[in-house]
């Protein structure tokens, strides 16, 4: 008996461990890139480094506006593409389909949620730039492509199987005798998807949305590769952007060599980890609490 | 509503094909058997075996690392070994860190680096990719425990068990099969991931030969060959991808495979 006693101590003491590992894990990422970040902060006061738009890494002016509004703006669009999309397609997957359908989809969403943004991004150069180039140019703007709208409409298809398998199983847990009791009183399903389930699944939808932004605000190798990567405000869709995370993936190279350079990208890192992981967080918290309240 | 859903489908459906498409032609045998030769990336000789090698050592090594504390983690979050509150705690941080951006990881891995004074090296890549799993595997394994019924373990631990003997015999057996498909989803993300290895891998055109060689991995292959304006390298971005591609979704296959086989055991 001692020897049973001995080891489920033992491997008690090893699995809180590993808790604690892993919960120290997240601190130690958050503290270092804090202490890395704070030479930059202490030089330079925080509102400069946020809103102003000059960008001289070698004069030691760091300015962070334009990548700031670059990934701002590119998410952004990636959300106004995806979501009634992909909100649609969740809603006929869950209201309408057939149940093998559904699974075969789901199945689909699942794979291709496995690709890496690699094949997005190169898929983004072979097609999406050019069809981005020949809009533009239609539309009068001299542009190559590499746009904030190539990388919009590339961050929308990455983010839609997170938005659709949340949404889907937000949908699951409305109870179906709320369905049923709607249509008994002889509304039409499009009614009952407007004032049941739309209505009831609001913050669950909500949060799929976040969790999608939240992929999409920190995607950078698909991004990088179809931007354009220019350190200037983007003024139209077709003009050209620098999401922090391509900023930091583009220039590690010179991290070391200039004076506070590394400080700033640990910056831009400490920044995309905070915006991402808050963000996630009120997303999780807001699913949890529909997952233990059964329904909102 | 349909028409989204034809949408989005063909959207995704699309990607495949497209690297499929231009993959294809330049996808030889000896590409993927050779490492390259002095001039690749200037259109000579040789192939991506470096990266296929290169990747594969990655993602295995990190995810045996990352099984290391994975399992212990998702056991832990029992009921049995840490209260509500700390469980509860954990998971939301687990989660944020499934969120974190990959370039984070990347960023972090760095500067240990630079601490420890290692240089890029497949050591480092495991590291990276490891942290990086990490959360992937937890989540996805505490999903497949929390399924498992808690008669079996009141039963099991009617019998007298402790808890180490019931987690293993029980509810490790359980969940094997969703443990499995774990491991491997985690996997399939962690090969394809870039930003990451980006600055901790390096990058070569030799196979490594140590833990501390500078390693080659299959999505930098791809991302630094269509930077090239030569088209034969170009060509051979395209096949890399539909390398990366072939094994991402084979391990996809394989997962569902494998836990439908492992499922014979399970009480349901």
């Amino acid at each position: 008996m001692d020897s049973r006693r001995f080891k489920d101590s033992f491997s008690t003491i090893s699995i809180r461990l590993s808790l604690i590992f892993v919960n120290a894990i997240a601190f130690t990422i958050a503290v270092i890139l804090f202490i890395k970040a704070k030479p930059i902060i202490a030089k330079t006061t925080l509102t400069h480094l946020l809103f102003s738009t000059s960008w001289h890494p070698i004069r030691g002016d760091f300015g962070f506006f334009p990548f700031i509004i670059g990934t701002l703006e590119v998410t952004a669009i990636a959300m106004i593409l995806a979501v009634p999309v992909c909100l649609l397609s969740a809603i006929y997957l869950s209201e309408y389909a057939h149940t093998r359908f559904r699974a075969f989809v789901r199945l689909v969403v699942d794979i291709l949620a496995g690709i890496p943004s690699v094949i997005y991004g190169l898929c983004g150069v072979i097609a999406i730039v050019p069809l981005v180039r020949i809009l533009g140019q239609s539309l009068g703007s001299p542009t190559t492509g590499y746009s904030l709208l190539a990388g919009g409409i590339i961050l929308a298809i990455m983010v839609a199987p997170v938005i659709i398998s949340v949404a889907l199983e937000v949908f699951r847990t409305i109870p179906h005798a709320a369905r049923e009791n709607s249509l008994a009183l002889g509304i039409t399903t499009w009614e009952m998807i407007k004032h049941v389930i739309l209505r009831s699944s609001l913050h669950g939808i909500i949060a799929a949305i976040v969790l999608g932004f939240a992929r999409a605000f920190g995607e950078t190798i698909a991004v990088l590769m179809v931007v354009g990567n220019v350190a200037k405000v983007p003024r139209s869709l077709f003009d050209p952007a620098y999401p922090l995370p391509a900023l930091i993936a583009n220039n590690y190279g010179e991290m070391m060599s200039i004076p506070l350079y590394d400080s700033a990208l640990m910056f831009s890192a400490l920044l995309l980890m905070v915006v991402v992981g808050g963000f996630s967080l009120a997303a999780h918290l807001t699913l949890l609490k529909i997952e233990r309240r059964g329904y909102t | 509503m349909l028409i989204s859903l034809v949408l989005v489908l063909i959207m995704l459906a699309g990607i495949i094909v497209i690297t499929v498409y231009k993959g294809a032609p330049a996808f030889t045998l000896s590409m993927l058997i050779e490492t390259p030769k002095g001039g690749y990336y200037l259109g000579k000789e040789g192939g991506i075996a470096n990266a296929i090698v290169g990747s594969l050592f990655l993602a295995i090594g990190a995810s045996f690392c990352s099984i290391l504390i994975a399992i212990p983690v998702a056991f832990g979050l029992q009921k049995e070994y840490t209260g509500w509150r700390f469980a509860s705690f954990t998971k939301l941080v687990l989660d944020v860190l499934w969120g974190t951006p990959s370039i984070v990881y990347g960023a972090f891995g760095f500067v240990i680096m630079v601490y420890f004074g290692l240089r890029a090296s497949l050591l480092g890549g495991i590291i990276v990719l490891t942290l990086l799993m990490l959360p992937i595997m937890v989540r996805s394994m505490e999903e497949v425990i929390r399924t498992i019924p808690l008669e079996l373990k009141e039963i099991s631990y009617a019998l007298g068990t402790t808890r180490i003997e019931t987690t293993i015999a029980v509810v490790l057996r359980q969940a094997l099969p969703g443990i499995v498909t774990a491991v491997l989803l985690a996997f399939g993300r962690g090969i394809g991931d870039a930003a990451s290895i980006l600055f901790t891998a390096g990058y070569t055109d030799y196979i490594p030969q140590s833990l501390f060689d500078p390693v080659a991995s299959l999505p930098l292959a791809v991302f630094f060959q269509i930077g090239t304006p030569i088209p034969e390298v170009q060509e051979r971005a395209y096949a890399s991808a539909l390398v990366l591609l072939l094994i991402v979704l084979f391990v996809s296959v394989v997962s569902r495979l494998l836990s439908h086989k492992f499922s014979k055991n399970i009480v349901r």
